[in-house]
């Protein structure tokens, strides 16, 4: 027997990060509950995302307009790139208001054992953007997991030649952090990247 | 005065502040067990019951309240009671010294395996069995993160032998040694095995393997593999101080680490000994790929246990002098955490009244009272315990059910 629309919805709905069945079948329900106020809006901001939104030819963010916005604003400082993972890495440094530079998304770390490959990441693109000039500063602000640090060193090392700075992340003491609550590895860390006040 | 010191003043009935002890022990699906629960005072467990019972089961979900392979280092969908669906669960409420945790523990469902559908795909089915961690209600990164809640030390019949079989099995008790007094390490340990997998499988890799992918493989297990070895060697300088008076009728025992990164770090400083691992690594790399692993490195380190008044190498030891070895290292290891961490560990002693005489039970007890541990003892025969001091807890186990016969029962 074919399957319900239904539960076709709520199969698909069921495999987005976060939700399973049951929580699928209750969005499924809510979404029928309010179908002009959620259901049509949602139908069609997926219809449009879906033939609009694309990946940013130079930097690998997600936008309707290519380059994206954040490559296309002159005010931002072209001579400062910031590489990250993943978009969502992206939106976070975007909602810290504190980066005012352009991005470049890798779209994943190195990891032998999952088959992801230098040429499976913007690694290449990030080179070759780097050595097309005007950069003066790389910031690899991977995670601080075995892939992460993995990945900005081979990075560092794939830079090297061209003589850019490059620089990382920080670690150590979080905003508003008390000392006593810290993991020893970060408190190691915070100890050794200390800077003079 | 020490925490030692503080300890043994307040031994006796009163139960001593630093111990860590289960307080209730919830099983789901696990081995024998359909459902269990426990509730349990802060004193020493028997458990006896006959053979096949179900015994060290219960030693065996204890043990995965602390990070990495359970005590019979079974595989996770193993442990999985037969012929169920659900996958397992062990609960625990400890109480300790730094207050009440509530931790839940077992084979991640499969729902929750499904989510990650295409990352699975391209995984082994091995790596897709993941253990999932909750710390007082909330979804811990690992297993990584019980080493900071929980101090956990198991013998069991098995390890015996450990003295004359394979440096493996020595190098995972020096590991679970070091991993009450330092926390971390099973993080460095971790992060040590990734980089050493991820770097064989790109050498395996036909055609000429990325130099530099390589080379930042190596730089992380550089740094790592140094952390696990130096964590190592300070533990057992520790360890064997407080192993030189002996323990009674337990031997003292000389210990000392074979491995070239331990080597090195007694005569070079740390950074050094780094540098040297990662260019050895960056030279080995034809050798390793025609080997198809990693020749060198802290994973190859081995611990040499001797035999200190009789001067003889532990595998050379009879049957139960070996055994007084092994117990007198985990009970100066359980003091060492009492001392340096403030928390005595929980202690899992599988058969271990078995092949002791009684002069070296009624040691054992007596330490054990002394230390003011949660110990976890099985055996076949209560009888066997029946010189043990102070509060006592015994339980019956009969084919995957538990009756507290004479839960805190006072045997005098």
């Amino acid at each position: 027997m074919a399957e319900s629309d239904l539960d076709r919805l709520i199969r698909l709905l069921a495999k987005l990060p976060g939700l399973g069945p049951r929580s699928a079948r209750r969005a499924v329900l809510h979404l029928l509950k309010h179908r002009e106020l959620l259901l049509l809006p949602l139908k069609d901001g997926l219809a449009q995302a879906a033939e609009r939104v694309h990946e940013c030819s130079r930097c690998g963010n997600l936008d309707a307009i290519d380059p994206c916005a954040i490559c296309g604003d002159e005010a931002r400082d072209q001579s400062l790139l910031c590489v990250v993972e993943d978009v969502s890495d992206l939106w976070a440094l975007e909602r810290s208001g504190g980066f005012r530079g352009l991005y470049h998304v890798l779209g994943g770390t190195l990891s032998a054992l999952d088959g992801v490959g230098p040429e499976d990441l913007r690694i290449d693109r990030l080179v070759s953007r780097v050595a097309a000039g005007g950069i003066t500063e790389v910031i690899l602000a991977t995670n601080a997991t075995v892939e992460g640090q993995t990945t900005a060193h081979y990075i560092t090392d794939r830079l090297a030649p061209g003589g850019v700075a490059v620089t990382r992340l920080a670690r150590g003491v979080p905003m508003g952090g008390e000392l006593d609550y810290l993991d020893d590895g970060t408190l190691a860390q915070a100890l050794k990247a200390r800077r003079p006040l | 005065m020490t925490a030692a010191d503080r300890l043994a003043t307040e031994s006796g009935a009163k139960p001593a502040p630093l111990r860590l002890a289960v307080r209730r022990l919830g099983l789901s699906q696990f081995r024998c067990y359909d459902s269990v629960r426990l509730d349990l005072g802060p004193a020493p467990v028997v458990l006896s019951g006959p053979n096949g019972a179900g015994k060290t089961a219960l030693l065996e979900a204890l043990s995965y309240l602390s990070p990495g392979q359970g005590l019979r280092r079974a595989r996770l969908a193993e442990v999985t009671r037969l012929g169920q669906g659900e996958p397992w669960a062990v609960s625990a409420r400890l109480d300790g010294p730094e207050g009440v945790s509530e931790i839940g523990t077992g084979l991640a469902p499969a729902a929750d395996r499904d989510d990650q559908e295409s990352r699975a795909a391209r995984q082994v089915e091995r790596r897709v069995e993941r253990r999932i961690v909750r710390i007082d209600g909330k979804p811990a990164a690992g297993p990584g993160e019980l080493a900071e809640r929980v101090a956990l030390l198991w013998l069991t019949p098995p390890m015996d032998r450990l003295f004359q079989e394979g440096a493996p099995g020595r190098r995972r008790f020096l590991d679970r040694l070091v991993l009450g007094l330092d926390p971390r390490h099973a993080r460095q340990a971790a992060a040590y095995e990734k980089a050493m997998r991820e770097r064989t499988r790109l050498l395996k890799e036909p055609g000429q393997a990325d130099r530099r992918w390589l080379g930042a493989l190596e730089e992380r297990m550089a740094a790592a593999g140094v952390a696990v070895a130096a964590a190592r060697l300070s533990t057992l300088t520790r360890l064997e101080q407080a192993l030189e008076a002996g323990d009674g009728p337990f031997p003292a025992a000389l210990l000392a680490l074979e491995g070239t990164l331990e080597g090195a770090l007694e005569t070079m400083p740390a950074t050094a000994v780094e540098e040297r691992f990662r260019a050895g690594l960056a030279d080995g790399r034809s050798r390793d790929r025609e080997a198809g692993q990693t020749l060198s490195g802290p994973h190859r380190s081995d611990l040499r246990v001797r035999h200190a008044a009789k001067g003889l190498a532990a595998g050379l030891c009879s049957t139960g002098e070996q055994k007084a070895l092994l117990i007198a290292i985990v009970l100066a290891n359980a003091r060492l955490q009492a001392a340096e961490r403030g928390m005595v560990p929980l202690l899992l002693l599988d058969e271990v009244a078995a092949h002791l005489d009684a002069a070296h039970r009624a040691a054992l007890f007596a330490a054990l009272a002394e230390l003011g541990a949660q110990a976890w003892m099985t055996g076949t025969d209560r009888a066997l315990f029946a010189a043990m001091p102070g509060e006592v807890q015994f339980l019956t186990v009969r084919d995957g059910r538990l009756d507290s016969v004479a839960a805190h029962a006072r045997i005098e």
